[in-house]
């Protein structure tokens, strides 16, 4: 079967199935992931903010269809939405942005 | 300010979903959408409910009238203010009180509507009910009390006849909050919530109980009830300076208006899903049907005001009407289930007293 593009939503409803090659870290994963996401020191809804900036980060269409939702239904708005996006936008673009101080060292190294 | 309302009741729009049995056709898959979900009463028939029964009634709860100054976009009573013929009598609410009075195990009585302060006997009736030393609650939309002025007084009747106001705030911020219920819904309920709080409402030791109900703005579900107190109290405390007793997570139930913006936005098949896939064996015993029986504004009988707006009238035909109410019958009929029920029994679960379980 020949598919037509890549990252189909129907696709994460499969993410369970990993298991299905490897099920003893497949399930040891599964078990760790639901733990880290409950309430603990952080709230349901912190943690929820910060899969979301980093499923920007990292640039996860399934990671941001699952966030989104879960950012809503733990009670963030859009706003605070919106300021998770940009602090993980900051800190990509500042580590871009901080490479060029080896750039700069080069440069000085090189030039009189 | 005057509300701008959200939406128009389905039936004053000639909406096909204004016909309930088209709406449970819908959510049984049968028509406008294909899919079809696992029967809800095969689910807890699994689970060793054959069939659902009773606790026992220790909740009378009234809908007194489907007359409203909002309409809401998600309201399953389809509510508003063109619906002005739906009012419960004088000789309904009398029939209400008898019942209520000769039936000790009934500790509760919850008042709902639309704005059940609309309907012309609700204060005689409250007066009525507080005598009988019985628990009353008030759900109470919040902008009703600011939207004329005879209804101004409204916090301090609530006080001295000790209702608990159990109010409608869909966010703790305006944009969220108006697009659910209204433009101008947002500032007109924090005046509201203010005056509630000057008569003694929501402070610690005034005794004076206000409860604030969370029901999320569009196709997701609440998340979990504790969190988001908090976050309202933090929000409405340091942005208003208002203060409440507790949240209410409620899950919007795919009925009446709610179900029409699922279909409408495309939404339908992953809400329900979503809700399918939710579903907590934990919540069953502590369903709002086991322990309530609902009132209609003409008198008849239901699990759930849920189930009321669906017409889904009780199993027991011997008992079907205040006119023939017999406690014994209803405390063993069978609880009338259907999809949407899945509605209450997702996640932490849904009632009128909000999340089931933990």
């Amino acid at each position: 079967m020949t598919k037509e593009h890549y990252f189909s939503p129907d696709e994460l409803k499969q993410f369970g199935n990993i298991t299905e090659f490897q099920e003893s870290m497949g399930k040891k994963y599964f078990d760790w992931y639901g733990e880290v996401m409950q309430e603990g020191a952080l709230t349901a809804r912190e943690k929820a903010l910060i899969a979301l900036a980093v499923a920007h980060a990292i640039q996860c269409p399934y990671c941001i269809d699952a966030y989104s939702g879960e950012c809503l239904k733990q009670g963030s708005d859009e706003e605070q939405m919106m300021e998770a996006v940009h602090v993980a936008a900051a800190i990509k673009a500042g580590t871009t942005l901080v490479y060029s101080v080896q750039m700069m060292n080069h440069v000085k190294k090189l030039t009189m | 300010m005057s509300i701008h309302q959200r939406s128009k009741s389905l039936a004053s729009r000639g909406n096909e979903l204004a016909n309930t049995f088209f709406q449970l056709e819908v959510l049984n898959g049968h028509e406008m959408v294909e899919s079809q979900f696992q029967s809800f009463e095969d689910k807890v028939s699994n689970l060793g409910f054959q069939p659902l029964r009773p606790s026992g009634i220790e909740i009378f709860q009234i809908n007194i009238g489907k007359l409203c100054n909002q309409s809401c976009a998600h309201c399953h009573v389809d509510a508003g203010p063109d619906r002005k013929e739906e009012q419960m009598s004088r000789a309904h609410l009398e029939q209400c009180l008898s019942i209520i009075a000769a039936t000790p195990g009934i500790h509760t009585v919850d008042i709902t509507g639309g704005a059940p302060e609309m309907n012309a006997h609700f204060r005689w009736f409250v007066g009525e009910v507080s005598q009988l030393g019985k628990k009353i609650i008030d759900r109470c939309n919040l902008t009703v009390i600011v939207s004329n002025k005879k209804f101004h007084d409204l916090p301090r009747f609530f006080a001295d006849h000790r209702v608990n106001v159990v109010s409608s705030l869909p966010y703790y911020n305006k944009i969220r909050t108006d697009a659910q219920r209204g433009q101008g819904v947002f500032d007109d309920s924090i005046k509201a919530l203010r005056m509630l709080n000057e008569v003694g409402y929501g402070k610690e030791g005034s005794g004076l109980e206000l409860d604030l109900v969370y029901n999320p703005s569009g196709a997701f579900l609440p998340g979990g009830q504790p969190t988001l107190e908090k976050e309202f109290k933090r929000h409405l405390k340091r942005n208003y300076d208002i203060d409440f007793n507790n949240l209410f997570t409620i899950t919007n139930l795919p009925i009446s208006r709610f179900l029409e913006y699922l279909l409408e936005s495309g939404n339908y098949e992953a809400y329900m899903q979503s809700l399918v896939d939710a579903f907590n064996p934990a919540t069953v015993q502590g369903l709002m049907c086991r322990n309530t029986i609902s009132v209609s504004w003409d008198g008849y009988l239901y699990d759930c005001d849920f189930n009321q707006m669906l017409d889904l009238k009780v199993a027991t035909a011997a008992s079907r009407h205040l006119d023939d109410f017999d406690l014994q019958t209803l405390n063993k009929r069978p609880i009338v289930l259907n999809q949407h029920c899945y509605g209450c029994t997702a996640g932490a679960g849904s009632s009128c007293g909000g999340a089931i379980a933990e």
